[in-house]
């Protein structure tokens, strides 16, 4: 208790330290004068608060939780279940955006386009472990594909989409080549740098991409090469006219929104697979041990570049579809910001753990989208949140499981 | 007198002004066991080193089967059919044992990515096949039972078995062992000489091994070479060796 008391008197201080410059100074203006009127009372009322929660909240909140813990399991579903639970989820997914307003499909939208980002990450962080701190770079690579292929080409989206795909692919397999015998924190280092080089050609290579304004007008996915808009061009059909309906702009967030439902599954499903394949067992191996993978004749740089560039083409992918729904890219949206926002994702709900990732990806975009009231505070809600998971689970929400391959 | 396999002419390594390895010279023939002793610090692990190419050597020449192997990357030098085990354990402590052999496997089985994906005829064969090898070496090596648990978990001995059986599965020709009775009992060492007498017999493969353990090394050994401060000092059958003077010296100091 002592040391409780002891302990908190230090950080009620701290407290007062930091906040005395902030609140406890006011600057007031008078007329021609300023001058600065101290309010101690404001300060003295933080550092008691402060000071009551270190001693007698927060050993009570610590002996709260170690009471709860081990009392909590998640319920263990053999296949049948979990495959039925899946099969229901999918269910729910597709017929959700009938049911609901624009808004909440429009998020929805989002959050999808997050687990996919967030899962090709996976792939790289999770199974190969290898820190990739400029996965946002492949994302843009895969945006500009559609725009630029669109802008200079006039390609629709679907031709697109696997160009976007390939072109990330092909630069994560370029950047990989070089960086890839490097470990931890100076692979960290390097993906970051990359990231950013990324970020600036495009706004540097003016000519093509069009700096920092971007590219706009970049259409919509067709219906089965019939665009989705109230008018089409010259010489082709709308959907809507086609099927004899009126134009809604909501059947064109719906038809997104199941494209994205569509894009998430099938790079869940890849990665899922992929994880029970021998590559991915590779993967793994080579998180483990590199030497003892060398060993045995597995070549480590290959596989490492498996990982990397198969995590690119997701983001490329993720990448055509964002510019497709955004009907506009410019580098804005490829800070390393969004790469953190990836990272943490895949962190938070467990590296390796694809539905962990899920449960993240439908936190970190909810929640900001919810508390709107509190933007400004939104960062410093989301560094208290890795703070706290840090502190008391480390592993993420749902650690991952590996799948084995049993002997009978 | 059967053919060279592994032959090892002038090898020296240097690690700046130290020379490790100082123009050492041996052969191994196929289906021999070779052993390699001398003092701590006598650069025997430094020359499994660059034999298996993790080094690449200052100087020297190594050859397998007449394929010059020194400068290669050690995964190259893998799948010329040369495979060894470390000193302290290296295995993936959180795959499972089964796991464990089937990543081994890596270079034999189909590992094309739309086979996988699409779980083609010819993929679940090599699938079924990689797995049955790797019952076939958990039974040969009596840890079956263990199969399904996290390779970090199994008792020492356990681990040193499976790591022979990891490099056994990938099909060498010539196998490295680098103390593989440390932290063993004297039972389990016993099992061991058995072990290695059984793969050399029924698998046709060569044994390179570095041993501190004298009783296993003079039991199991055809040939034994002897370094101190990274120079041999003499190669012969036990019998020779161990009447050596010049041996006896190195290890227990001059009178």
């Amino acid at each position: 208790m002592a040391s409780n008391i002891k302990s908190a008197f230090i950080a009620a201080v701290m407290a007062g330290v930091i906040i005395a410059p902030v609140y406890g100074l006011q600057i007031v203006r008078s007329g021609m004068e300023t001058h600065i009127e101290p309010e101690w009372d404001l300060v003295l009322i933080g550092m008691g608060l402060v000071f009551v929660f270190q001693a007698f909240v927060r050993p009570g909140l610590a002996r709260l939780l170690s009471l709860r813990s081990g009392t909590f399991r998640m319920p263990v579903l053999n296949d049948k279940a979990r495959r039925g639970s899946i099969m229901l989820l999918i269910a729910i997914a597709l017929i959700f955006p009938f049911f609901t307003g624009r808004a909440e499909v429009d998020i929805a939208t989002l959050v999808l386009i997050y687990i996919m980002l967030g899962l090709g990450l996976n792939i790289v962080v999770g199974f190969a472990g290898l820190l990739d701190l400029g996965f946002v770079g492949f994302y843009a690579v895969g945006a500009y594909t559609y725009a630029l292929l669109y802008h200079w080409a006039g390609w629709g989206f679907w031709e697109a989409l696997p160009m976007a795909g390939l072109m990330a692919g092909i630069f994560g397999y370029l950047l990989g080549f070089p960086v890839l015998r490097l470990r931890g924190d100076y692979l960290a280092i390097v993906t970051l740098g990359f990231g950013e080089i990324i970020r600036l050609l495009l706004i540097n290579l003016y000519e093509y991409t069009g700096g920092p304004d971007g590219i706009s007008g970049i259409p919509k996915p067709t219906v089965f090469g019939m665009p989705m808009a109230r008018r089409a061009p010259e010489g082709e059909t709308t959907f809507h006219d086609f099927m004899g309906w009126q134009f809604n702009n909501m059947d064109v967030i719906i038809y997104l929104y199941l494209m994205a439902l569509a894009l998430a599954l099938v790079t869940l499903l890849v990665s899922s697979r992929v994880i029970r394949m021998p590559v991915g067992r590779a993967w793994e191996a080579l998180r483990e041990d590199e030497i003892a993978c060398r060993s045995l004749g597995l070549n480590p740089t290959n596989i490492k570049l498996s990982a990397f560039t198969m995590g690119a083409v997701f983001a490329g992918f993720g990448g055509a579809f964002f510019a497709a729904r955004q009907g506009l890219v410019n580098p804005e949206s490829f800070t390393f910001l969004e790469s953190a926002l990836i990272l943490a994702i895949v962190v938070l709900g467990g590296m390796g753990s694809q539905v962990g990732v899920i449960l993240a990806a439908i936190i970190l975009t909810v929640l900001p989208e919810v508390a709107r009231e509190f933007a400004e505070y939104r960062m410093m809600i989301f560094g208290l949140v890795m703070v706290l998971m840090m502190m008391w689970r480390p592993q993420g929400l749902l650690p991952m499981k590996r799948p084995h391959v049993e002997l009978k | 007198m059967s053919k060279v396999l592994l032959e090892v002419s002038d090898l020296s390594m240097r690690f700046g002004g130290l020379l490790a390895v100082d123009s050492v010279a041996f052969e191994v023939r196929a289906d021999e066991v070779f052993a390699i002793i001398g003092p701590n610090g006598a650069g025997k692990t430094t020359v499994f080193n660059c034999v298996g190419g993790f080094y690449k050597p200052t100087r020297g020449k190594i050859t397998m089967d007449g394929k010059a192997i020194h400068g290669k990357p050690s995964h190259k030098v893998a799948r010329e059919g040369l495979v060894r085990t470390f000193q302290n354990v290296r295995l993936f402590k959180n795959l499972t044992v089964l796991e464990n052999l089937l990543v081994a496997q890596h270079q034999h089985i189909n590992t094309n990515l739309l086979h996988g994906l699409l779980k083609t005829p010819s993929f679940r064969r090599s699938e079924t096949e990689a797995l049955h090898n790797a019952g076939q070496w958990l039974d040969f090596m009596e840890i079956r039972e263990y199969a399904n648990r996290e390779a970090g978990n199994l008792a020492y001995g356990h681990q040193r078995r499976l790591e022979i059986a990891r490099c056994m599965i990938t099909r060498p020709r010539l196998l490295m062992l680098d103390e593989p009775a440390a932290g063993l009992n004297p039972q389990e060492k016993r099992g061991l000489q058995q072990l290695i007498d059984q793969l050399r017999r029924e698998f046709g493969v060569a044994v390179l091994l570095i041993e501190h353990d004298m009783s296993l090394v003079m039991g199991v050994s055809d040939r034994i070479m002897v370094m101190e401060h990274g120079k041999p000092i003499t190669t012969g059958v036990p019998e020779e060796v161990r009447s050596d003077p010049r041996v006896i010296k190195a290890y227990l100091g001059e009178e």
